[in-house]
């Protein structure tokens, strides 16, 4: 494989793969706090 | 509050009648399900390769994120915020719009109808691999032994080694439907989902281990700067993410009306188009480390073997499969991996057309699944298990595809964003419970910058069409089949929008006790007027 090739499948996994992680710890850091709040609102 | 089609409102044990996603997880699996489908694997590759390579993945990333993921979010935020079909989304949006909601239901329908076939295929050439039955000639073995094709026509010899296996299909589709949103679609996704990465990385890694695939991937991923100054490219790469995407013909309007109104959506939305893009990725590193392995056999280069769609998964993979070692476990992962994908998406399609039936009507899950699946299981065996069924698959996959899936997302997006204006209010929706906020950026995006880019893609599509009839197949076939349906769709739909809802729905907006904003287990709202009850599961 050339240099070029290479650089550019790390740059699209990095990228696409990445954008996927962040997305999914972003969704499961949020959905977390939204249940946390809702139990409270429960509590009370 | 808004009028009604009867004499009450909204039921309260409305999620009871029309089903629901048990979980997030479990919605975000089936919208993988539905979006990751045959194009993923056997389109990506091949149009990232032919336009531009390497290069492509720049036009492709931006169209991804200013089009298809915004778009993806419209999707959402109408099924979600109007918790109905896409026809009865449409009605509560406004009235007069029932009828695009229609029309993309017909488009599903008819997609339906020919996609089982494909699956069919697959699901035989998965058993082929066990004994690699094509022997010397897959293509020779595909069109003739195989399908039988004959000439250019419409015949009613019948191929049984199509009838069987596209008989099965339906047959498991139509268990899976009747068992309802979350026991059918549901746990389909949950079950099968997680299998059908395991096996696609297995084949990948598979393949970027023989030898030769450092060629292929060598020929997908340098890149070809060049082509950045080409619209056809840029067109390529927005019509890419958007027919991958599954958007703008119903499916994610309908899985959105199935999940919680509490949901962040916007969140959902970017792990979905992410995945969606993710699994292509990996299908384009498997599918040319494979075709690599396959020049390098042959002493050819890899532009002499590389192809797209029919061609790579059915004359271009059997070669393949009977070149390398191990060539039955590739067999079995690559026409397993295509079953799989395309039954999630199947059901997808199948259930935009189900569940605007049991809106309009009042019938429960069992019978609104026997009268969408059984005629659709009907024209699919009569019209793709004949000698002529290759070429019928041909022409309606390419104009129904095309210029159905194009011209009817084109129309919603530009009635939804600047005829009913409700970009406003389907954004401040989103933002209830999503994060990232969506704001002007996205409204922007999803009124000007995503209707111009497939506005682009049809014109380019549409010149190439009439400067040479398609693949140089008769003209009556291609305004039959071809141009007659693409017409013959949005009036069909537009004449359903013209029979009346079940008594009881309600149509003016979104129905009462939707508001994300509103605690959970509020009191509803509305008349609890007493109205037979079918629960999802089909128990009238």
């Amino acid at each position: 494989m050339s240099a070029d090739a290479i650089v550019l499948m790390v740059v699209a996994m990095a990228v696409i793969w990445g954008g996927l992680a962040v997305a999914v710890a972003s969704l499961l850091r949020h959905g977390a706090v939204e249940d946390r709040t809702e139990d409270l609102r429960r509590d009370r | 509050m808004g009028t009604t089609a009867g004499r009450a409102t909204e039921q309260p044990g409305e999620e009871d009648r029309r089903g629901a996603f048990s979980s997030r997880r479990v919605f975000i699996l089936a919208a993988i399900g539905s979006a990751v489908g045959l194009g993923n694997i056997w389109r990506f590759p091949y149009v990232a390769y032919e336009n531009g390579g390497g290069a492509f993945l720049l036009p492709y990333l931006v169209a991804l994120l200013t089009a298809g993921i915004p778009f993806l979010l419209l999707d959402y935020a109408i099924g979600h915020r109007h918790r109905g079909s896409a026809p009865l989304s449409f009605a509560r949006m406004r009235r007069g719009t029932e009828g695009l909601g229609w029309w993309q239901v017909g488009i599903c329908f008819v997609i339906a109808v020919y996609y089982a076939a494909v699956i069919a295929w697959a699901l035989r050439y998965t058993f082929f691999s066990l004994d690699l039955a094509w022997g010397a000639d897959p293509e020779g073995f595909f069109f003739g032994e195989f399908l039988q094709a004959g000439d250019v026509q419409v015949t009613a010899d019948v191929v049984p080694g199509v009838l069987v296996p596209l008989a099965l299909v339906w047959l498991l589709v139509l268990v899976v439907m009747a068992l309802g949103v979350q026991r059918g679609i549901g746990v389909t996704s949950l079950a099968v989902i997680p299998v059908l990465v395991l096996a696609f990385a297995a084949l990948v890694v598979q393949a970027v281990l023989l030898p030769g695939a450092g060629a292929g991937l060598d020929a997908l991923f340098a890149p070809d700067w060049s082509a950045l100054t080409s619209a056809s490219v840029w067109a390529a790469a927005f019509g890419q993410i958007f027919f991958s995407l599954s958007v703008g013909f119903g499916i994610m309007i309908t899985y959105a009306s199935y999940v919680h109104r509490r949901e962040d959506m916007v969140g959902s939305g970017l792990v979905v188009g992410f995945s969606n893009s993710a699994f292509e990725l990996l299908a384009g590193i498997g599918v040319f480390a494979a075709l690599g392995f396959m020049a390098q056999a042959n002493g050819v280069a890899v532009d002499e073997v590389a192809s797209g769609g029919i061609g790579l998964a059915f004359v271009a993979f059997p070669a393949i499969i009977s070149e390398a070692p191990a060539g039955t476990l590739l067999g079995v992962l690559f026409f397993g991996s295509l079953v799989v994908a395309g039954l999630t998406s199947l059901i997808s399609v199948l259930e935009v057309v189900i569940s605007a039936v049991r809106d309009k009507l009042d019938t429960s899950r069992r019978t609104a699944t026997l009268a969408v699946v059984v005629p659709a299981a009907v024209l699919s065996l009569v019209l793709f298990s004949t000698t002529s069924g290759i070429y019928v698959l041909d022409v309606v996959d390419h104009f129904v595809n095309q210029y159905g899936i194009l011209v009817v997302a084109l129309v919603s997006m530009l009635v939804v964003a600047w005829v009913v204006r409700a970009l406003p209010g389907l954004g401040a929706h989103l933002n209830v419970h999503g994060r990232p906020r969506v704001g002007t950026g996205w409204r922007l995006l999803t009124g000007v910058v995503a209707p111009a880019s497939l506005a682009v893609v049809l014109v380019l599509a549409l010149r190439e069409d009439f400067a040479a009839p398609y693949e140089d197949h008769p003209t009556w076939l291609l305004l039959v089949l071809g141009w007659g349906l693409v017409v013959a769709l949005p009036v069909l739909g537009f004449l359903l929008a013209r029979l009346p809802w079940r008594a009881g729905t309600h149509l003016d907006g979104p129905p009462p006790g939707s508001d994300p904003a509103e605690p959970l287990h509020a009191a509803p709202a509305t008349d609890p007027a007493p109205q037979t009850r079918h629960d999802e599961g089909g128990r009238a």
